[in-house]
């Protein structure tokens, strides 16, 4: 891909990924978990990248998408929680099991679902400076798991089309 | 998808569940030990910013009102449990986490930074719940 390229495909991306931000703050699914929870559709975009971009790329893409969510819809405390969760835990998590033998896009992103659960609470816990939020990790591994699941399918069914159309943009 | 995703994905399920065991267990021989201990008295224990707000006994119906700056929240204590009643906050997940009567539950209002947890401590007697921010608590 020549840099020109490149760089549209990458904001296509951030864009997407803003609008995924957006839907899913509109279907919150609550299970009493401080800061509420998310589906992680704009993980979609984070897992099928790792697919088809450079590593740097995609957390461009990500840490991107999180600020300019954050500034449009959120605060600044949902800024950190997301850069902390979503675009630094999980994204190093999934780059590490991607690179592990055997495990499909739906391996990599049920880990991301569950280490953006885990970056999540930790930095829940250092901001309210309690340890007791180490309750909730039970049902925020359960959670990510079956949202990194279901995420994880629907990448796997989209990365074909978007690579073949990532090609022929090339 | 492939047989090591399942495992994967398994895995971390199992590995919930131990982890919810274990939790429960903990709750259950430490509220075990507890029960034979005399004078033993359950609180509600709000901290704000980490620092403790303020101490009130769980088995008496009240209402504590925490007005922290712009913030507001308002805890009520009802049949041995607490809830988060309202809150000023703009998220209100806080409002939608449930009543909690142990040890191991807390109620977090992230935006605030305040949690509502449950202490047991040993009764002293007469001094009843030291309430530190008596004109917030209106008794029943």
């Amino acid at each position: 891909m020549n840099r020109n390229k490149k760089l549209a495909n990458m904001a296509m991306l951030v864009a997407l990924a803003m609008i995924f931000s957006y839907v899913e703050s509109l279907i919150p699914i609550n299970f009493g978990v401080p800061g509420g929870m998310k589906l992680g559709v704009a993980n979609l975009v984070t897992v099928t990248g790792l697919y088809f971009l450079e590593i740097p790329e995609v957390l461009a893409v990500s840490v991107l998408r999180v600020l300019l969510t954050g500034f449009l819809f959120g605060n600044g405390m949902s800024i950190i929680y997301s850069l902390a969760g979503g675009a630094v835990v999980s994204l190093l998590a999934m780059v590490l099991v991607k690179k592990m033998d055997g495990i499909s896009i739906v391996g990599v992103s049920i880990t991301g679902g569950v280490f953006h659960n885990i970056g999540q609470i930790l930095v829940a816990m250092a901001v309210v400076e309690n340890l007791k939020l180490i309750y909730y990790l039970p049902v925020l591994l359960v959670a990510g798991t079956v949202t990194g699941f279901v995420i994880g399918i629907v990448a796997g069914k989209i990365l074909p089309v978007v690579k073949k159309e990532a090609v022929r943009t090339v | 998808m492939k047989k090591k995703d399942l495992f994967l994905g398994g895995g971390i399920l199992f590995a919930a569940c131990v982890l919810f065991l274990v939790m429960n267990l903990m709750q259950y021989v430490q509220a075990k030990e507890n029960g034979q201990k005399e004078n033993q008295e359950k609180q509600v224990v709000i901290k704000v910013d980490g620092e403790v707000y303020g101490r009130y006994a769980l088995d008496e119906d009240q209402v504590i009102e925490v007005q922290e700056g712009d913030f507001y929240n308002r805890i009520r204590i009802e049949d041995g449990k607490a809830y988060m009643e309202e809150a000023d906050c703009p998220d209100g997940y806080c409002e939608e986490q449930g009543k909690i009567n142990n040890r191991t539950q807390t109620i977090v209002c992230l935006p605030h930074k305040l949690v509502v947890e449950i202490e047991e401590v040993e009764n002293s007697d007469d001094s009843q719940n030291e309430k530190e921010h008596l004109p917030d608590t209106i008794s029943k």
